[in-house]
Parts: C-alpha cells; sequence; structure tokens
C-alpha cells in the first residue's frame, strides 16, 4: 500500500467510559460514531464506507441511516478495527469509497443488547477445548505464559512490572477506569485468577466504543482536526484455539503482521516515538516487544521492569493505561488506535513530546488474530 | 437439581475416529501418507501438504507438559477450583489442551516438561476424554 496515502480525519470514544448502564450496545456504537462524525465535521450523508465487528455492518449502517458503497465486517476479535483501517486503507486507495466510518462499542460490563458468545460443542474448539475447563480468556489467554517464561528467563516480577507501568501512564488520564498507584507487590499479591496471572494483571471489564474516520489523504487537510496518517498496515491469523499455537515462545501471528506494517512503513525500530501494544493480559506486551522486533524476547522482561515503557521511559508503551488500566470493553484494539491518533494529533492527556510515529499493535482472540497500524503526522 | 456437567464435545464426520479411539482406550492420531507429517486436531487431509491420502494411528499415549494455568475463578461448569488447564506436547509431536489427573493442582507439583502418560475418563456411553496423569517410573 501507497504510505500516506490515507488519513484518520475523524476519530473519537463514546462520551462516557467505563459503566454506561442507559445505553445499549448499538447506541454505544452510534453514541461513538456520531462524536467521530462531528470531529470530522461531516455529515453522516458523507460516509460511504463502513466497518465494524461482532455486530453486523448492516446493523450499524441502518441505525445510523448510512447506504454505503463498500462494507467490510471483519470481525477477528479485539484487532478487527487495525484490519479495518488496513482495509478502509486499500479500498480508499482502489476508488471503492471515499470515507469510511469504521466503529466499535461493547456493552462489556453492563451486557445491554449484547449478544451471546458461545462455543458449539461440534467446533474444534468444543470439542478440543472446551471440555477441559476453559472458561472465558482469563482461564486462555495466560496458557503460553509459563513456557515463554521459562525458554527466556522472565520472572513473574518482571511481568507485573507492566501493569505498574501503565497504571503509572493511567494516572495521567482523567478518562483511565484505575488511577491510583499500584506496585509489583500489589500485582503479585492480587486476586489469583489463573495462575500465574493475579487480578492485576488481567484487562478490565467496561462499556465504552470508539470510532474513526479516514478518506485519502488529499483531502484530509480540508478537516477541521490535523491529520494523521496511514504509513504502514500488516495483518494476519493463526488459530482459534490457544493449544494449537505453533509455538508458545512466539505469535506467529504477531510475527506477521507487525513486520509486514513496519516494511510497508520503510521505517525502523528505532524510529518509533510512540508504542501501543493491546494488553488484554500482562504477558501481551513482552510478546509483542519480540515479535514487532523490538528486541529478542529474552530482553523483553528486562526492558519493561528496567521502567522503559514508563512515562519518562525511552519507549513510551500503552500511554493511555492500556486494557489493564484505561478501559476495555472486550475488543480494545480501537482504544489502542484512539490513543495512537492523540498522540499523533498531539492532544493525548499523557501527550509523548514530539512523538511522530507510533506504531498500534492488536491481537484478536487468544494470539489468534493480529492487525498493525503504524501512524505519522508527518505527510 | 444436578450439578451442572463439564462441556461435552460433539463428534463431527471429520472427528469421530478420535473420539471412537478414546472410547477404546486408544490415543488417536493422524500420519499423512505423503510427507509424514503427525498432525492434530483431526482433519482428512494433511495441513502441511494438502494430501487427502492420509492415516489414522495409535499414538503412545506418551508426552510432556508443555504449559498451563492453574484456573481460580471463573470456574467452568463441572470444574472445582483450582484446577490446572494443560497442553501437552505429545511424543508424536502435536499437543493438545486436557487436564493433569493424580497430581496436585500446584505450581510446585506441576513442573513444565515433566513426563506424562494418557489416561481415559468416560462422561458418559458416547464421550471419554483424554486426560493426563504424571508417567510412571
Amino acid at each position: 500500500m501507497r504510505k500516506n496515502a490515507v488519513a484518520v480525519v475523524g476519530a473519537a470514544e463514546t462520551t462516557e467510559l467505563g459503566v454506561i448502564p442507559n445505553m445499549s450496545q448499538i447506541q454505544l456504537h452510534a453514541d461513538a460514531a456520531l462524536n467521530a462524525i462531528a470531529d470530522a465535521g461531516l455529515k453522516l450523508s458523507d460516509i460511504d464506507g463502513i466497518a465494524t465487528a461482532v455486530e453486523t455492518p448492516q446493523q450499524i449502517a441502518h441505525y445510523l441511516g448510512i447506504t454505503p458503497t463498500w462494507v467490510d465486517g471483519t470481525s477477528v476479535g479485539g484487532c478487527s478495527f487495525m484490519l479495518h483501517v488496513r482495509h478502509a486503507a486499500a479500498a480508499i486507495e482502489a476508488g471503492l469509497c471515499k470515507t469510511v466510518l469504521i466503529t466499535h462499542a461493547e456493552s462489556g460490563k453492563s451486557m445491554i443488547g449484547k449478544l451471546p458468545r458461545s462455543t458449539p460443542p461440534d467446533s474444534l474448539n468444543g470439542q478440543f477445548e472446551s471440555p477441559f475447563g476453559v472458561y472465558g480468556p482469563p482461564s486462555m489467554f495466560p496458557i503460553p505464559v509459563l513456557r515463554y517464561m521459562k525458554t527466556y528467563g522472565i520472572t513473574h516480577e518482571q511481568i507485573a512490572m507492566v501493569a505498574v507501568a501503565q497504571r503509572e501512564w493511567a494516572a495521567k488520564n482523567p478518562r483511565a477506569t484505575m488511577k491510583a498507584p499500584i506496585t509489583v507487590e500489589d500485582v503479585l499479591n492480587s486476586k489469583m485468577i489463573a495462575y500465574p496471572f493475579r487480578i492485576l494483571q488481567c484487562c478490565l471489564v467496561t462499556d465504552g466504543g470508539g470510532a474513526l474516520i479516514l478518506t485519502s489523504a488529499d483531502r484530509a487537510k480540508d478537516f477541521p482536526n490535523k491529520p494523521v496518517y496511514i504509513l504502514g498496515t500488516g495483518e494476519s491469523v493463526e488459530t482459534p484455539m490457544v493449544s494449537q499455537m505453533e509455538t508458545f515462545n512466539s505469535s506467529r501471528a504477531f510475527k506477521v503482521a507487525g513486520p509486514t506494517a513496519f516494511r510497508e512503513a520503510g521505517i525502523s525500530h528505532k524510529d518509533v516515538d510512540h508504542l501501543m501494544i493491546y494488553d488484554a493480559f500482562a504477558h501481551l506486551p513482552l510478546f509483542g516487544l519480540g515479535d514487532l522486533g523490538f528486541m529478542p524476547h529474552e530482553e523483553t522482561g528486562k526492558f519493561i521492569a528496567d521502567g522503559n515503557t514508563r512515562p519518562g521511559g525511552k519507549l513510551p508503551l500503552n500511554t493511555n493505561g492500556g486494557g489493564l488500566s484505561y478501559m476495555h470493553s472486550g475488543m480494545y484494539g480501537m482504544y489502542a488506535l484512539q490513543e495512537s491518533v492523540r498522540q499523533m494529533r498531539g492532544i493525548a492527556p499523557a501527550q509523548v513530546k514530539d512523538a511522530k510515529i507510533s506504531v498500534c499493535h492488536g491481537v484478536g482472540g487468544m494470539f489468534a488474530a493480529s492487525g498493525t497500524i503504524i501512524f505519522t503526522n508527518e505527510r | 437439581m444436578a450439578e451442572p456437567a463439564r462441556a461435552k464435545p460433539k463428534p463431527t464426520p471429520e472427528t469421530q475416529h478420535f473420539w471412537d479411539g478414546t472410547q477404546a482406550g486408544e490415543l488417536r492420531l493422524q500420519r499423512c501418507d505423503a510427507c509424514a507429517n503427525v498432525y492434530f486436531p483431526p482433519r482428512p487431509f494433511c495441513p502441511s501438504c494438502a494430501s487427502r491420502k492420509v492415516s489414522i494411528f495409535k499414538a503412545s499415549g506418551k508426552g510432556t507438559l508443555y504449559s498451563y494455568v492453574i484456573n481460580h475463578r471463573p470456574a467452568a461448569p463441572g470444574f472445582t477450583p483450582p484446577y490446572a488447564i494443560a497442553v501437552v506436547e505429545l511424543d508424536e509431536g502435536p499437543r493438545m489442551m486436557s487436564n493433569i489427573i493424580d497430581c496436585p493442582q500446584t505450581p510446585e507439583a506441576l513442573e513444565l516438561d515433566m513426563k506424562l502418560e494418557v489416561a481415559f475418563e468416560k462422561l458418559d456411553d458416547k464421550i471419554t476424554l483424554p486426560l493426563f496423569r504424571p508417567a510412571k517410573g
């Protein structure tokens, strides 16, 4: 894909985040979409492309009153929105549509108008994972952690530091759900969920949503806010069964999506000013740092424990507080993208000074899928 | 009221041989006749070379503990926490999810790479699950 040919010209989250008992899931989509449209200074009738996940594009298009010429219902978990950005950029470049709206929302906490997720007993997951007691992401996503720790010599304390560093970022963010400082000891003494992970190493469960509006970079200068250009993109999928990953020492989907985006962007790791790595659980940033090629996996735990990703560190990571402290409605990828856009616009609550390149890396399912978007504010 | 039961698999045409195997006290895998790749979960073609010429064989039932969590909460129906959800690396190569029985469900007792052997737990007349326990000797 051509570098910087497409830009984000509208970006917004739902008016409220956290616990939103007075709105159903589809209305959360609409709230985020209307906020993004206002942010871009557009009318709903200007939108000719629509992408969303879990909810179908037809539900969102109908609810908002949009007649699209391009739709994308890619639904591969929490990184679906990274894939939507990539697909939308290609579609705009190909002339299939001009102005794309991507929406996410989830009534993850209040569960109003939320479709139940189920695993049929005759699916592969239903036959070869469900009978062994997996029950929701906390019992599945951390399954690779002990192997990863043994292979690379990573300690419990180092992984606990992921949560500590992100809480420091969250403390700077008025919209973050959890802001009180925590220590490594707090993390390692918090309630056990699925050994080796405790509750402070697991994502929050909240309500919320977000929306993005993309158009061609040539039109982007006519919009009210500073355009954020799409410099590089990547995507992949591996397996819906965490037990069937090629290895627990790495994510194959990460290793395809991340490097593809870097190659497309033509940048090296030292060019990255700001980094988001979807942190549904505390080991994700370690996998991300290694699989995206920032450093060998052996060094990821020490790198975070040494404070390199906390405020003032050399590689600001998950600067909104992440899924561990900011919010996590179920499919967090949209909020990672929103924070990258805020950082590129220069308006983030914990703004990284003079940041010009932001890498936003997402996961879907339990390492089932991945999407990486590299943004820049310079064309 | 009956205790909630653990999730029960429902075989498909492609997986029926596996579940027939566990009922007969065998852990059955598939091997590609063309490239000798051994794979799991079951399917009637080789995911490595796409050949449809594949054979079903009885695996050794031996393996090692690749990784696990000890689940505390929320617990799945039919399970009493804390219980380990393990991934076993079979001697033939493929990995599969299972539970470790006849072993304390603690980090001290559950050592990565420990040797395991298959054990069969009958759920009902149709379904028997392959579980694993520490290998003897």
